[in-house]
């Protein structure tokens, strides 16, 4: 009950409905007959994976932008290394069933004539191991990046721009052959993951799983986090974050903390994206799918918890839809939708529906009390950071 | 006595006299390209060819070109040489004169046979040949041809020529030419020690190859220790030009920053408004330049000099326009939210994207260089390619337009003063909304301009303006916002570094790193290397 009253009901209506669709989606895929009307194609799996992946992502870009209002115009990084690290340990699965046959080193690198493997490729045949990179990897980038970014207090859109020239040089970066990441085809051509194949349905159907779980836990860590008092405090640095200095905090710690979690929540996702595409190259690194989880976020509604999750969601079915219809109309939708959400919906669906909400229920309180009848406040009123 | 002697000394001297006249009519050229005439084996028509460059005539040329060419024929029945042209009724001509003497039967005439030996003696003869041109282009020409090509056989032609010589930079390269050749002969050690001495003054990779080969050849050792110093000073001289050559880049590559980045210093300096879609802007006045040339291409061919001049107002107006529409439609509802602002632009960056690719198609187009922009010249050892020199200038004839605009009109004196305090600008009475979109279309309009500029050296596609945002970003974010000369020295600086690193790092990695270290520079200066000074907490 104190849970329940502590993130809102809202939140666990979505946390339901996450693990319903983990039980459920696997379940129709795998043992409704095709020609049930429930039954959900095998292709269907993997896409809607995708989307649970993505949704995750932009909930760990809502965590810094729509609470602390860092604008991170790389998130497409982190997300990208995270799926580096999972498509390493996915490449050393392979093993000698490779084009090559080479039993330790990856088709790209014989190609290449390299004799032994990289330093930093060590290690990532063992999957604890490479779980422990999705989390690292990420998080110390973001650590390292937000150091110095937020010590020197670089704000605004500085900040978004230097994120964006972070994304752009690790692109430049992963592009290059001698970095030992497969320059401009990345990794592909996975064969299992944790001893199972990776095309089979109960693989995909797993991943699906894991994904909406892995989506859940990180509404439950936002969710928590953003309703404790460093919550507050984040809110705070966001508003005024020169008061908030003012009074005693150090706002750069917050953005920090902030920062680093996002970066680790956007690589897990990362991860869990990689096997269920079945390919990682640079073209993730690209600046242009960095702006597009911010479109997805504020879509939905920046700093709404909820938002984002469903912005993420419409959005990239909304992108399957019309790419299947009329490819060359889509950059023409996204870049409507970029000035209309910033014009007309600058609070998100789900920050404009709680806006009407919220006014409208100010409007019958104010009736009532004029009617002189008692009503009592709702604790749980939804906070509108919008705002 | 005497009158009986007369007509015996004459008779004597003409008899004489015979042999040298008929001497003298063997240097003939015009008798000497008839004995190309009858069948031949190719040691004659190589002697005939060497005896032909022999006599420095340069109207022998035409023939030789035309033995090389495999058009010197000679008539079967007389042996007198022509150039023939066409099979079946052959056109003939003169070899010396190169006039139309008539038409025949192409089987009536043999053709004097060649082969890849005599061919290069051709072209040795042709070399030989222009040393003696009147025209000193041909003449510095063909020394610098023989610089590389150059036997030691040819050193006494050299001496002549060198002899001949009037102008004193040529002779020079004939000098050279005939150090190399002693080079490679077998002259004494005080000889080569000599040539080596006047190669050290021309300082290139060819030379330092050929004195260095020397060194490791030669077994006398006051050559070596001559070759070696010599090599020394050279790789010296080399090294210096290599540092021009890519300062010289790196001011190109700089100006083009220039250009690109300059518009959005202005609206980022005044309006605080990160525009997106800047690149596109760049891109618009691309397209209008491919634009302008298809309509000259097609309507008035003999304007196509002009294209660029033309394409230049328009373009601006175009970038400039669409600038006004983006700022009176999108952005002034988005003042004081700027992380909102550049979503909004993001998004027309991608219309406009796809709007120029729907209608112009994905692939690259063809954008012509008028004749005054292709080509290039040297400049010592280094190459300088007159479309990157326009640009230089071009790029420093916009930024001062600019300044001028900035400190000499009073929309600048307006920009300025809302640019320093917006509100207090307000309350003098300047109508800020108005400066606001002004600002922005001066700025969208440079933008086109410089999109103009960058057609001439780089693919026009749909993505052009992408390949620039994140550089030009790059330059305002490091040379300060607000300060035009600090967009001018962060452009500069930004392409000298990069052009400095990529020949240690490449040019990735020197992106990387030119990347890395403003990403550090933004941690020592957050505002950037000309912040402009103010009480404000927040920008």
């Amino acid at each position: 009950m104190i849970l329940l009253k502590f993130l809102g009901a809202r939140v666990w209506i979505l946390v339901a409905a996450l693990l319903a669709a983990a039980v459920l989606v696997p379940m129709a895929n795998l043992w409704l007959p095709p020609a049930s009307p429930f039954h959900v194609p095998s292709y269907l799996v993997p896409l809607l994976g995708k989307y649970v992946c993505y949704a995750l992502l932009a909930l760990a870009l809502d965590l810094v932008w729509g609470y602390v209002g860092i604008l991170s115009l790389g998130h497409g990084a982190f997300f990208a290394l995270g799926g580096y690290a999972m498509g390493m340990y996915l490449m050393r699965q392979i093993g000698s069933r490779g084009v090559y046959g080479n039993p330790v080193l990856p088709d790209f690198m014989v190609f290449l004539n390299w004799k032994a493997l990289p330093w930093y490729w060590h290690g990532f045949g063992e999957f604890w191991f490479a779980a422990l990179m999705v989390l690292l990897v990420p998080g110390l980038l973001g650590f390292v990046f937000g150091f110095f970014a937020f010590r020197s207090r670089v704000t605004g859109v500085y900040l978004s721009i230097i994120t964006q020239a972070m994304t752009y040089a690790l692109l430049l970066a992963f592009f290059r052959n001698d970095m030992g990441f497969g320059g401009n085809n990345g990794l592909t051509d996975f064969k299992d993951i944790l001893g199972f194949p990776i095309q089979a349905d109960t693989t995909r159907a797993g991943l699906f799983a894991a994904s909406c779980i892995a989506l859940t836990l990180g509404v439950l860590l936002v969710g928590w986090i953003t309703r404790s008092k460093l919550g507050k405090l984040m809110v705070a640095v966001r508003d005024a974050e020169s008061r908030t200095r003012f009074i005693g905090w150090r706002p750069e710690y917050v953005k920090l903390f902030a920062f680093t979690v996002s970066a680790v929540m956007a690589g897990i996702a990362g991860a869990l994206y990689v096997p269920q595409v079945g390919i990682i190259n640079p073209g993730e690194f690209a600046p242009v799918n960095s702006i597009e989880i911010v479109v997805w976020a504020a879509v939905g509604g920046r700093g709404t918890l909820l938002g984002p999750v469903i912005g993420a969601l419409l959005v990239n079915y909304g992108k399957s839809v019309f790419t299947g219809l009329a490819p060359e109309y889509w950059l023409f939708v996204l870049g409507a939708l970029f000035v209309f959400v910033t014009l007309i919906l600058p609070r998100g669906i789900v920050g404009t529906i709680d806006h009407g909400w919220n006014a409208w229920r100010q409007r019958r309180r104010a009736a009532a009390r004029e009617a002189g009848e008692a009503v009592d406040d709702d604790p749980a009123a939804v906070p509108n950071p919008a705002e | 006595m005497t009158r009986s002697v007369r007509p015996i000394l004459a008779l004597i001297l003409a008899l004489l006299a015979f042999p040298l006249a008929a001497h003298a009519q063997a240097q003939d050229p015009a008798a000497l390209v008839q004995s190309f005439g009858g069948k031949k084996s190719f040691d004659d028509t190589e002697a005939t060819v060497k005896a032909l460059a022999a006599t420095g005539d340069p109207k022998v040329a035409r023939a030789l070109n035309a033995l090389s060419d495999g058009d010197l024929v000679y008539r079967k029945a007389d042996g007198k040489v022509f150039i023939g042209k066409g099979r079946g009724t052959m056109e003939l001509f003169d070899p010396m004169t190169g006039d139309k003497v008539g038409e025949a039967t192409s089987s009536d005439f043999a053709k004097v046979r060649v082969k890849n030996s005599i061919r290069s003696a051709v072209t040795d003869a042709l070399g030989t040949l222009t040393l003696r041109s009147p025209d000193p282009a041909k003449r510095r020409s063909a020394a610098d041809t023989l610089f590389s090509t150059v036997t030691p056989a040819q050193i006494g032609m050299l001496d002549a020529a060198i002899k001949a010589e009037t102008d004193a930079a040529i002779r020079q390269r004939l000098q050279e030419a005939r150090a190399a050749a002693v080079l490679k002969s077998d002259r004494p050690a005080a000889d080569k020690i000599a040539a080596v001495k006047t190669l050290s003054a021309k300082a290139d990779r060819e030379t330092l190859a050929m004195v260095g080969g020397l060194a490791a050849s030669s077994k006398d050792p006051a050559v070596i220790k001559a070759a070696e110093t010599a090599s020394a000073s050279i790789r010296q001289t080399i090294a210096m030009w290599d540092v021009l050559q890519n300062v010289w880049y790196g001011l190109s590559l700089g100006s083009v920053l220039l250009l690109a980045a300059i518009g959005l210093a202005i609206t980022f300096g005044v309006m605080g408004v990160i525009n997106m879609a800047h690149g596109e802007m760049v891109m618009l006045g691309a397209y209008t330049t491919f634009f302008v040339q298809e309509t000259i291409r097609h309507q008035m061919p003999g304007l196509f000099g002009w294209s660029l001049a033309i394409a230049l107002p328009l373009a601006f107006l175009v970038s400039a326009v669409v600038g006004l529409i983006m700022e009176r439609g999108i952005i002034r509802f988005l003042y004081g939210r700027p992380l909102e602002t550049l979503l909004a632009t993001f998004g027309v960056s991608l219309i406009l994207q796809q709007a120029v690719r729907t209608i112009f198609g994905p692939s690259n187009r063809q954008v012509g260089n008028p004749d005054w922009m292709s080509g290039a010249f040297d400049v010592g050892l280094m190459s300088v390619t007159w479309n990157r020199l326009w640009i230089i200038v071009f790029a420093l004839i916009v930024f001062a337009a600019l300044l001028l605009v900035l400190n000499r009109t009073p929309l600048g004196l307006q920009m300025r003063a809302v640019t320093q305090n917006r509100k207090m600008a307000a309350a003098m009475g300047i109508r800020t909304p108005w400066v606001d979109a002004m600002t922005f279309a001066l700025g969208s309009g440079i933008a086109g301009i410089a999109g103009v500029a960058l057609s001439q050296i780089d693919n026009v596609s749909p993505n052009l303006g992408q390949g620039y945002i994140i550089d030009s970003f790059m330059v305002v974010v490091f040379g300060g916002v607000g300060n035009l000369w600090g967009t001018f020295v962060g452009a500069m600086t930004l392409g000298v570094v990069n052009k400095f690193l990529e020949p240690y790092a490449g040019a990735v990695l020197g992106k990387i790193v030119v990347l890395v270290l403003i990403i550090l520079f933004i941690q020592k200066r957050p505002r950037g290397l000309f912040a402009q000074k103010g009480r404000f907490v927040d920008a």
